[in-house]
């Protein structure tokens, strides 16, 4: 009886208690819950693999670590740290471009091609 | 269209004032107008691009929220690999997804976020190469 107190999520049936009477009226029967959950984890590990390769190929080439299958513990440690370099490279630009954008005159050629580009 | 929309952003930012305000309030400004646009181009499929675009639009210091009606799921899940967790913390609501999932949004939000990255180091470029020849 210990799966009706597993709780999964936001669904509706993870309250129920065990009482026969609740058992009759919930929503997604426990069992089966069980059977997917495993068929779930069995398909998975492929749908993993396929991601983490995914994963892989967004990297960029130096942070790939040269060709083959890196593991896939030391491909998220890449990830997270290309995705904090990314975000520190746009707190830097934004930063830059602050700075150019004080400079630059309204009259300017710039400010002419931005006001052209954009749907008036 | 990610191009337009940060243009324009950045054009309504020049607009508010330059005289008036700091660099760095506009630095943040421009940072906050480059998530969102990115936010709003990837569409509301994504969950990061939902999670990131209640993020920006949540400001701080307001007083009472509204109650939510949608049952989230607020377990936290899998605290067991310290590298999924870090990855979850990165990736906008990623605390709350199935493994999957996570894997999935974390691709896509590192393809947008190096687009955006790239977007903005050809303005800068084109920007600093104008004020050269100036």
């Amino acid at each position: 009886m210990g799966g009706k107190h597993r709780r999964i999520g936001g669904e509706v049936g993870w309250r129920v208690g065990s009482s026969s009477f609740a058992t009759a009226f919930r929503p997604f029967p426990s069992r089966s819950r069980f059977k997917m959950s495993s068929r779930r984890n069995r398909v998975s590990e492929e749908e993993i693999n396929e991601l983490i390769s995914k994963l892989q190929s967004l990297l960029p080439e130096t942070r790939r670590r040269g060709a083959g299958r890196a593991s896939a513990a030391k491909l998220l440690k890449e990830t997270c740290s290309y995705i904090r370099s990314l975000n520190r490279e746009v707190d830097d630009l934004s930063d830059r471009l602050s700075g150019l954008m004080a400079t630059l005159d309204s009259n300017s050629a710039e400010a002419e091609i931005i006001r052209s580009l954009l749907p008036s | 269209m990610v191009a337009l929309r940060f243009l324009r952003a950045l054009s309504l930012v020049r607009c508010s004032g330059p005289g008036a305000r700091s660099p760095s309030y506009r630095a943040r400004g421009i940072r906050r107008a480059a998530y969102a646009c990115m936010a709003a181009s990837a569409g509301p499929r994504r969950a990061w691009s939902r999670a990131l675009l209640r993020k920006i639009r949540r400001r701080p210091g307001r007083g009472l929220r509204r109650p939510r009606a949608v049952i989230r799921r607020r377990r936290p899940v899998g605290g067991g690999d310290p590298l999924e967790v870090a990855l979850r913390r990165l990736v906008p609501g990623g605390g709350c997804m199935e493994y999957c999932r996570l894997l999935e949004e974390a691709a896509d939000y590192v393809k947008c976020l190096a687009m955006q990255v790239r977007l903005m180091q050809t303005i800068v470029d084109s920007a600093s190469h104008v004020n050269s020849i100036d």
